[in-house]
Order: C-alpha cells, then sequence, then structure tokens
C-alpha cells in the first residue's frame, strides 16, 4: 500500500447529541481510488467535509500528508482547499454563472493565468468530461449527469492532488453512472492524484476502486482492496454486499 | 402541617403549574440564549467583512453589479414611496398652518422631516422590505444546495465573495437613494403646498433653505449608511445561517425583513437621539 496523503486518526464527531463518527480512523494510499461505502446517514459525506477541511472533528485529527488540518488556521485551509478537488453529490454548481465560468473560477481566483489560458484550460477540462459545447449554458440547463459531471469539472480543473467524490453516481441512469465512473478512473489517471469516493452503487465501486473501506455505526469496520472486503467474514460487511434484510445491520 | 404540604406539592395541579413554569422558562432562558447566539454571530460576520474590505480584497465587478441590482433597481420604489409620503405630509400640514397664519413655515416644516427623518427612513424599510430578503433568500438557497460548501472547497472565503460586495453596494446606493429620496419628496411636498394652499414655490424653497442646513443632510446621509450596513448585514447572516431547504430559505428571507426593519426603527431613534436631540 502505497503512503498515505490523508488520514483521520481516532475523529468523534457529533452533531448536538447525534454521534456521527467514534473514534474513526482511516488512511488514504496515494495514487488510488477508495471508496468509502456505508448506511445511508452513516457519516461517509462527514468524512469527505473532515478531509477538506471544511468541518473540524470534536476530537481527534485529520492529517493532509504532515499538516494537521485541525491546527490550521483559516487562511492555512483556504490554501490546502486549493490542493484539493470537491465534486459534490448534486454538483453544486454557482447557479448564476455559466458552465464555463464555474470551471474557470478557481484558475481566475487562484492563479495568475491570463483569461485566454484560463478560457483554454477551462474548456480543454470540459472536454475531458464530454462537456465542451456546455461551455456557455447555465447550470439549470444541464441534465442531472451532465451538472455531476461539470463538477467533476470544476473539482479538477486546478489539478488537485487528492478529489473528492460524493456519492457522483446517485440518481442517474445505469448508463450515465458507467460514465461517470468511467470519468472519474480516467480523470484519476490523467492528474496522477488520488480519489476519495462515497458511492452506493457497488458495481461502480468494483469498477474503479484500489481500496474499500466500510463504514458503520460511527467507525471503519472493513478496509482493503475490493476483493478482500468482498471476501471479508464481517456479517455485517457481507449484509450489506448482498444487499439483504436479514442479518446483523439494523433496520 | 408537613403531610399537607406535602400533598400539595405532589397533587396534579401544582405539578401541571410547575410544568408550566419551568417549561415557560426554559422558553425564556432559550430566547434569550438565542437572542445573543444571533447578536453574536452578525457581530462576528461584520467583524469579517470590515477586515476584508479594510485589506482591499474587494471584487469591484461584483460589487458593481449589486449596485445595479441593489440600489439602482430600488429606485423606482424609493422614488415612488418619498413623493407621495413628501405630498401626504405637505397635505396634512399645509393647510393648517396657512389657516393659523404659518404658511411661510411650510417649506420648512416638510423639508425638515423629510430631510432629517422620512427620506433616510423610507428609503432605509423600503431597501430593507426589497433587498434585505433578497439576500438572505440567495445566501440561503446558495447554502441548502452546498454552493457555499463549494466555494470553501474552491477555496474561496464566502465572506469577499458574497457579503462583501453587497455590504458596499448597500453603503454606496443607499446614501444615494436618500438624496434621491429627499428630493422627491420634498418637491412632492412643495407642489401639494402650492396646489392645496397656495404657498408659493418660491416661499417654500426659502423656507426650506432657511431650515435645513447642509449638515442636516449629511446626518440623515451617515443615518442611510448605517442602515445599509445594517440591511446587507443582516441579510448575509440570516441567509448563511439558513439550514431546512426551501422552506428555511422562507422563514430565513422573512426573519431577515422583520428583524432587519425593527433594528432600522430602533436605530434610528438611537441616532436622532444622539444626532439632534442629544447634541
Amino acid at each position: 500500500m502505497a503512503q498515505p496523503i490523508a488520514r483521520l486518526e481516532d475523529v468523534c464527531v457529533s452533531f448536538g447529541e447525534r454521534v456521527v463518527l467514534q473514534n474513526c480512523s482511516l488512511e488514504v494510499p496515494e495514487g488510488s481510488i477508495i471508496c468509502i461505502i456505508g448506511l445511508s446517514g452513516a457519516g461517509k459525506s462527514t468524512i469527505l467535509r473532515l478531509l477538506d477541511g471544511l468541518l473540524l472533528p470534536n476530537t481527534g485529527h485529520v492529517y493532509l500528508r504532515e499538516h494537521d488540518i485541525c491546527h490550521m488556521r483559516e487562511s492555512q485551509l483556504i490554501e490546502m482547499r486549493t490542493k484539493i478537488g470537491f465534486a459534490f453529490q448534486f454538483a453544486a454548481l454557482f447557479d448564476s454563472m455559466t458552465v464555463g465560468e464555474n470551471v474557470s473560477l478557481p484558475l481566475r481566483e487562484h492563479t495568475t493565468l491570463s483569461e485566454k489560458e484560463i478560457h483554454e484550460i477551462a474548456m480543454h477540462t470540459l472536454d475531458s468530461v464530454g462537456l465542451a459545447h456546455t461551455y456557455h449554458n447555465m447550470p439549470s440547463e444541464l441534465s442531472g449527469g451532465m451538472l455531476k459531471r461539470a463538477g467533476f469539472a470544476r473539482a479538477v480543473v486546478t489539478n488537485p492532488e487528492m478529489v473528492l467524490f460524493d456519492e457522483p453516481t446517485t440518481g442517474v441512469d445505469p448508463i450515465v453512472t458507467h460514465l461517470l465512473t468511467d470519468t472519474i478512473k480516467r480523470l484519476r489517471k490523467q492528474l496522477n492524484s488520488t480519489a476519495v469516493v462515497i458511492s452506493h452503487d457497488l458495481q461502480s465501486i468494483y469498477m474503479m476502486a484500489d481500496y474499500v473501506a466500510m463504514l458503520f455505526e460511527g467507525a471503519i469496520i472493513a478496509y482493503g482492496t475490493v476483493d478482500e472486503v468482498r471476501k471479508s467474514t464481517n456479517p455485517i460487511v457481507q449484509q450489506f454486499l448482498q444487499g439483504s434484510e436479514v442479518g446483523p445491520i439494523p433496520l | 402541617m408537613a403531610q399537607v404540604l406535602r400533598e400539595v406539592e405532589e397533587s396534579p395541579a401544582a405539578q401541571a403549574v410547575e410544568r408550566v413554569s419551568v417549561g415557560v422558562l426554559a422558553s425564556i432562558g432559550r430566547r434569550v440564549s438565542d437572542s445573543f447566539e444571533y447578536m453574536g454571530g452578525l457581530t462576528i460576520l461584520t467583524w469579517e467583512t470590515l477586515k476584508t474590505i479594510f485589506r482591499l480584497r474587494i471584487r469591484f465587478a461584483e460589487t458593481l453589479n449589486q449596485c445595479y441590482l441593489l440600489g439602482y433597481q430600488s429606485l423606482i420604489i424609493v422614488l415612488l414611496t418619498s413623493l407621495f409620503t413628501g405630498m401626504v405630509f405637505s397635505l396634512e400640514s399645509a393647510l393648517t398652518a396657512v389657516q393659523y397664519g404659518f404658511g411661510s413655515f411650510v417649506g420648512g416644516i416638510v423639508s425638515y422631516t423629510v430631510v432629517r427623518e422620512l427620506g433616510p427612513m423610507l428609503s432605509a424599510v423600503v431597501v430593507a422590505g426589497r433587498c434585505c430578503a433578497a439576500i438572505a433568500a440567495e445566501l440561503g438557497s446558495m447554502e441548502v444546495t452546498e454552493q457555499i460548501e463549494a466555494l470553501k472547497s474552491l477555496g474561496l472565503a464566502p465572506v469577499r465573495f458574497l457579503v462583501v460586495p453587497r455590504l458596499l453596494a448597500l453603503m454606496i446606493m443607499l446614501p444615494l437613494l436618500t438624496i434621491f429620496a429627499d428630493v422627491i419628496g420634498v418637491k412632492g411636498g412643495q407642489w401639494i403646498a402650492y396646489v392645496q394652499a397656495h404657498i408659493g414655490t418660491q416661499d417654500f424653497m426659502a423656507s426650506a433653505r432657511q431650515t435645513v442646513g447642509f449638515e442636516d443632510v449629511v446626518k440623515g446621509l451617515f443615518k442611510s449608511l448605517i442602515f445599509g450596513i445594517v440591511i446587507a448585514m443582516i441579510g448575509a447572516y440570516q441567509g448563511l445561517t439558513t439550514t431546512g431547504g426551501a422552506a428555511g430559505v422562507g422563514k430565513s428571507a422573512t426573519n431577515a425583513v422583520v428583524t432587519c426593519i425593527i433594528v432600522i426603527f430602533i436605530l434610528n431613534f438611537v441616532m436622532s437621539y444622539f444626532l439632534y436631540a442629544g447634541a
């Protein structure tokens, strides 16, 4: 396993009285695609927000390389986030801007590139997700799958070291799911970056994941390659992978 | 005696009274705590916004855009409100003043009131109704659709990106709107004074010039500046703290307008006291 680019160490997160993560530890190996699976509301998206510094844990540590995110100042967090891309579940494109402006925004704000160069890079990035023709469209004019791909383009336009994908295949048809999964694999390879993917779609996970982590009741209960997790003897993991109603997972 | 007291304490009626009392106290406590949390959050956001402005981290194009959206697009409604308020104020005062032989003071009375109070207040209330709700709803919908989080994830500060342009726009545009409101309010009053009470234009304006000084205009504009800050910050704070989807956005917009108008009225009194009466 490669050196971790990011890791959670004994992280606890609670919202009010609801405990979401409890002594949760996870390593994200550099250059790999790691998929986090788990029940709805298990805290998977919370892990992504921790990795991006959008949320700080109540206790524990979150490291990006050797830097502890929990002790960073806001300005350091902002600097750190420029190295991480985040593709949101519903894309979260800015609806007052065109798709092209959305994708150009990080370049315009964080680089000294000329407008021509910014346009070229944004167009190239949109092209890599098959959306070059939507440059001048508003987000409201795109379908769900196109929105997600535009979100991918915005997340990767600055060549981040790590890209976080929050449920990229939720709510789209099987063909688009396949397309999105393929896009994630291709982008990771093109950028030579690391990807952390939250997904419920087991087929796409088996297609793209190098490692799989299963989150249950606030902690990682299974972690390994796809084969290792599929062969896990943990009844909770097996029930989840089989999608069975019968088993130790309370419904 | 002790037995009787214990029986009274344990009676269902006494327990019900205790439950209600505790409930009322808890509710009061929660409201007080919420108010402090609100004021604290608003103060921190205002401080962050002012710090960003002083560091000159300003998006000028977006600020101009907000000047158009929040200021220019409010012009007609501000002018109409001010015109009719000036007219009705003149209507009420001119006839009575003439009846008692004070016709020559009508211009002074109308312009004095418009420039010191009605111009800044009405402009602020109208802009609060239109813009505070718009800011809260826009930022609120961005919050619930994860666009604010997306901004942060791109390494962009929502304060600089969203709040600063709106604050600057209102700080610039509300005093400008107030100048227009002052002029149109006085002109409306002058016209009605002429039509209803036959007070000549020159008499009206002479009285106005004699009564209203440059200092009054400046103080009125200072009030507008403060109201602009209040409208932008309350709208932004309500928007950025929105939770609960579409219903939450509606609630934020309503709360923003209600809070803003109440604060404007209170602040207007406080500022009038210190700027005019207190002095």
